[in-house]
């Protein structure tokens, strides 16, 4: 049934003189040799050498390619602090309306009222659900986000004087925070989690000082639990005079049921594509639009979207004149395409929707939780939010594995189940992250609890050789680091 | 809600699977005076019948470039985009996935990737690409933040010249680093070599130009490369991936980080996004390389396969000492070039470069052809150009243009107060001889010959949802 071909490389099925499309003659004047526009040194002397095939060729490869993913669209895909629910159909088609997907970005202010009218209600959107009122959509990632509002932080501690050169960001956190932190030019300071992934208290006292620009903190954390002293947390850090930062990665656990604002976060980024359904992509797009409080508003980056007029008379436009502002961080206005999508989602599911979303997201979460537990030790506890992180250390001893959580992971495949996230956090050794999401049914949480414990079950050789029925074996990673071949080369 | 499961006897056995009482139960662990104590404030859910209808109803609020002839560029371009790039881009296999964690279920991501990354070396002249950042600016902004780091310098130099956004970006970026932003003054419409070589020098980390320019211009990249080269420091040359089908490649004319917007190769565009960032550079430069990519190696049986690679670069390892906070790629967009250039192949690229050449050059003289308006610069020029009216009306006559449905160009004054007098224009494959000869009567006249029956039609207007963006 598998077609060999498919894997050849698309240059592999290259031949001299194939093409697969043709453009139009030119239909304006065109007998003056091409030297007399363009001086020669700056002309190529032949174009670049691209591959030569057909159409039909080129549907085949892609076509044939695409049938080597695992895709939420084809299995069940636990990929911890990923959120891989189902990303709605529907959603496709709107945003590929010609009146969304065919506009300029620099077309003037009156022909885009359209598209400005549903951006601004995503921003009052986010502003409800994350209970901070300002809002940029800029950022084009999570990681972007983070960024955009650490430069934000930055510029508000400028203004009032204040020098303060550390964020502080828990050992659990992902490696975005740190990255972002050092990107803004501030000193990423960590901080001790507890077994159950809470902020060792003491260990933040110890760091909290005037110097503290920032906080970072993930919220339900990256174990999946909420961290119940996040209140008493920021108390401290605005004591001391600094900002608390939400990092949004696990919104799913909580909309319509806790705001970030609520709690004490002064600034936060969404991920859409998680929380709001857009597609991941194979890899992105993603956006990572950020809300901050109130005293922060002005340093938000530049353009801004504003509305003139009430309801009837309203009329949106891009506001340039923000003094204060970091400046711009992407350029025209972010990623709209997945902003469209988020304004899709939550206008299909509405407040009672959305809170349903979380609800179930909790409850299939903790209801695997109560089967996996049964098998593999899950050092949070018996209750968890959204997800919940497994360890697999135990396999090491029984079985003598050396990455067990990797073995498991692989094996799963087989059984037609994407591997959970793996070996993060660091907190927690030989961590399986597994996270649901609510679109997935009961039985196919059976399934899943089932083949994971057939798993556990099989004989260490057969996981460390695992996957067995998938396209590829294990691929060697070490040879691709130490000799890399990052793309094809004619022999 | 349709996208849910659980019914209400599910929730009942499973609650009892978990040994709770209630759906509360399993939020006890958020104190309850932190609770929401009310509804979300959000409007009204909807169907899918009553959404698509509302959705319409604000889409055709937009004035679209299918119902209008576009002319505008600026960073954005109305490039063709064949039916075969929406029709495989819109596989679920494709777009519901995610990063390729485990390459044993994601070789099509993987290998799509990998030949991504070859095509941009074919298009750039240089060693190695990464598997893409989020956008032309970003990827700007990360290649001066790499050259930065490579020379351990902190000195950039760049020229108005180069888009404004990426100008402003820039400028975001370095103000919490210690680092040193000189933006020079174009001279004619291109860098001046005198201004440039009176300013780099031993403490330059690079010099930031782009080929053709914001303003449509060729700059002189080779004189520009050596001119760093002499003092060491890197050159980073923001190219049109279009316009590789008939003109030198930057790695060609020695660039050493080559970065592109790639909306161009088969992405509409989507009210400025999610786009592409094309980034490329030079071998010795790869382990400096922001974002992903891919590498070929074997499997256990010793089969030709594809990894993430060089992964010790990256934020989920390397956390603070990472070479940028990047963490998703833009996959999807990646993916689409990889199916536009496939069906193009170098004749189709070449061809498309023609057209936009062409063209162009013929707007160009056709709207110059009488007295008012003339070409502000002399630089040789691609795909776009910048027309000076010398009685200076620009809005006003972008206006007259509008209501004859024609996105005429792109007023200059926002961003160049010298420029007030001129707007920005891009012709590309797409347009006619009928349009180009329409516009340029419009703007010559203030009126336009009536609407053609293709360009007034909206039973277009509706393309195949698959356009996915």
């Amino acid at each position: 049934m598998r077609n060999q071909q498919a894997t050849q490389l698309v240059f592999e099925l290259s031949r001299v003189g194939r093409r697969g499309t043709r453009l139009p003659d030119c239909d304006v004047p065109s007998d003056e040799p091409i030297e007399s526009l363009i001086p020669a040194d700056q002309l190529a002397t032949e174009p670049p050498p691209l591959p030569e095939v057909t159409e039909a060729d080129v549907v085949r490869h892609f076509t044939n390619l695409s049938t080597l993913n695992m895709s939420v669209d084809t299995h069940f895909y636990p990929l911890g602090s990923c959120t891989m629910k189902y990303n709605p159909k529907r959603n496709e088609r709107l945003a590929g309306l010609a009146g969304l997907a065919q506009i300029h970005p620099l077309q003037p202010d009156e022909t885009i009222q359209g598209v400005l009218e549903i951006l601004y209600a995503v921003q009052e959107m986010l502003a409800e659900i994350s209970g901070l009122p300002a809002v940029s959509l800029q950022p084009a990632a999570g990681a972007h986000g983070e960024l955009t509002a650490l430069l934000v932080a930055a510029a508000y501690f400028r203004e009032r004087g204040e020098k303060r050169s550390v964020v502080l960001i828990p050992d659990s956190a992902h490696g975005t925070n740190p990255a972002s932190a050092q990107m803004a030019g501030f000193r990423a300071v960590s901080i001790k989690s507890t077994a159950k992934g809470f902020v060792d208290m003491a260990d933040l006292d110890a760091k909290l000082d005037e110097q503290t620009a920032v906080l970072m903190i993930t919220n339900p954390n990256t174990l999946g639990c909420y961290e119940q002293q996040i209140e008493d947390i920021a108390r401290r850090v605005h004591k001391k005079g600094g900002l608390v930062y939400l990092d949004g990665a696990n919104m799913n656990a909580i909309l319509g049921i806790a705001r970030p604002g609520d709690f004490g976060a002064d600034m936060m980024h969404f991920n859409p594509h998680k929380t709001f359904s857009g597609p991941h992509g194979g890899g992105g797009p993603g956006a990572g639009p950020i809300c901050v409080a109130a005293p922060l508003c002005d340093y938000l980056p530049c353009p801004a979207l504003v509305r003139d007029g009430d309801d009837e008379q309203a009329r949106y436009r891009l506001n340039y004149d923000r003094p204060h502002s970091i400046g711009r961080v992407r350029s025209f206005f972010g990623n709209v395409g997945v902003l469209l999508r988020t304004y899709f989602y939550i206008r299909s599911y509405g407040a009672d929707g959305l809170r349903r979303v979380s609800e179930d997201a909790v409850l299939n979460a903790n209801y695997l939780l109560s089967k996996v537990r049964h098998f593999l030790p899950v050092p949070q506890g018996d209750r968890c939010m959204h997800e919940f992180v497994a360890s697999a250390e135990p396999l090491k001893k029984q079985k003598g594995l050396k990455q067990p959580a990797m073995d498991l992971g692989k094996r799963l495949l087989d059984f037609g189940f994407h591997a959970p996230t793996v070996y993060f956090p660091l907190t927690v050794h030989d961590a399986m992250m597994i996270e649901p999401t609510e679109t997935e049914s009961r039985e196919t949480l059976d399934a899943f609890a089932e083949a994971l414990f057939r798993v556990i079950e099989e004989p260490a050789e057969t996981l460390s050789d695992a996957p067995l029925t998938t396209h590829i074996s294990r691929p060697d990673e070490v040879q691709a680091a130490r000799k890399p071949v990052v793309r094809w080369t004619p022999d | 809600m349709s996208y849910l499961f659980n019914t209400d006897d599910d929730r009942k056995a499973m609650l009892q699977a978990i040994g709770a009482e209630s759906i509360e139960e399993l939020f006890r662990s958020i104190p309850a005076e932190t609770q929401l104590s009310r509804p979300l404030n959000l409007p009204a859910a909807m169907g899918e019948l009553e959404l698509q209808q509302h959705v319409q109803a604000l889409a055709s609020q937009n004035q679209n470039v299918v119902d209008y002839c576009c002319f505008l560029g600026g960073g954005a371009y109305d490039h063709f985009v064949p039916a075969v790039v929406d029709e495989i881009a819109s596989r679920g296999e494709f777009y519901t996935s995610y990063t390729p964690y485990q390459p044993e279920v994601a070789q099509g991501n993987l290998q799509a990737m990998f030949e991504y990354q070859t095509m941009i070396c074919q298009l750039t002249g240089l060693d190695v690409s990464n598997a893409s950042l989020y956008d032309g600016g970003s990827a700007a902004v990360e290649a001066v933040l790499m050259a930065i780091s490579v020379t351990r310098r902190s000195k950039v130099v760049t020229c108005d010249t180069v888009h404004p956004h990426y100008r402003q970006i820039l400028a975001t970026y370095l103000q919490s680093l210690d680092a040193e932003l000189v933006v020079l003054p174009a001279t004619d419409g291109v860098v001046s070599l005198e201004q440039l070589q009176a300013c780099v020098d031993d403490t330059t980390a690079c010099v930031l130009i782009q080929s053709p320019n914001f303003l449509g211009s060729l700059e002189d990249v080779a004189a520009i490369a050596e001119l760093v080269h002499q003092h060491k420091g890197l050159l980073v040359t923001v190219f049109d991936p279009i316009g590789t089908g008939i003109l030198a490649r930057p790695g060609d004319q020695g660039a050493d980080i080559a970065v592109a917007e790639g909306q161009t190769l088969g992405t509409p565009l989507l009210f400025g996004g999610p786009y592409l960032g094309i980034m490329a550079c030079r071998e010795g430069l790869v382990r400096r390389l922001p974002g992903r990519i891919a590498g070929q190696t074997v499997d256990r049986k010793g089969r030709r396969c594809w990894v993430l690679t060089l992964q010790t670069r990256e934020q989920h390892i390397r956390r603070e000492k990472a070479t940028s906070n990047i963490c998703t790629n833009q996959g999807l967009f990646a993916l689409r070039a990889t199916i536009f250039l496939s069906t193009l192949g170098p004749q189709g690229l070449a061809d498309t470069a023609r057209l936009c050449l062409r063209k162009a050059h013929y707007a160009a003289r056709r709207l110059t052809d009488g007295d008012r308006f003339s070409l502000a610069f002399e630089a040789p020029t691609f795909k776009e150009f910048v027309v000076r009216d010398r009685e200076n009306r620009v809005g006003e006559l972008l206006q007259t243009a509008l209501e004859q449905k024609i996105f005429a160009g792109i007023p200059l004054g926002t961003w160049y107060p010298d420029l007030a007098d001129c707007f920005l224009v891009a012709v590309t494959e797409k347009r006619t001889r009928d349009e180009i000869d329409r516009w340029a009567n419009c703007l010559q006249t203030g009126t336009a010959a009536p609407l053609p029956a293709k360009n007034g039609s909206t039973t277009v207007s509706n393309p195949p949802a698959s356009q996915h963006a």
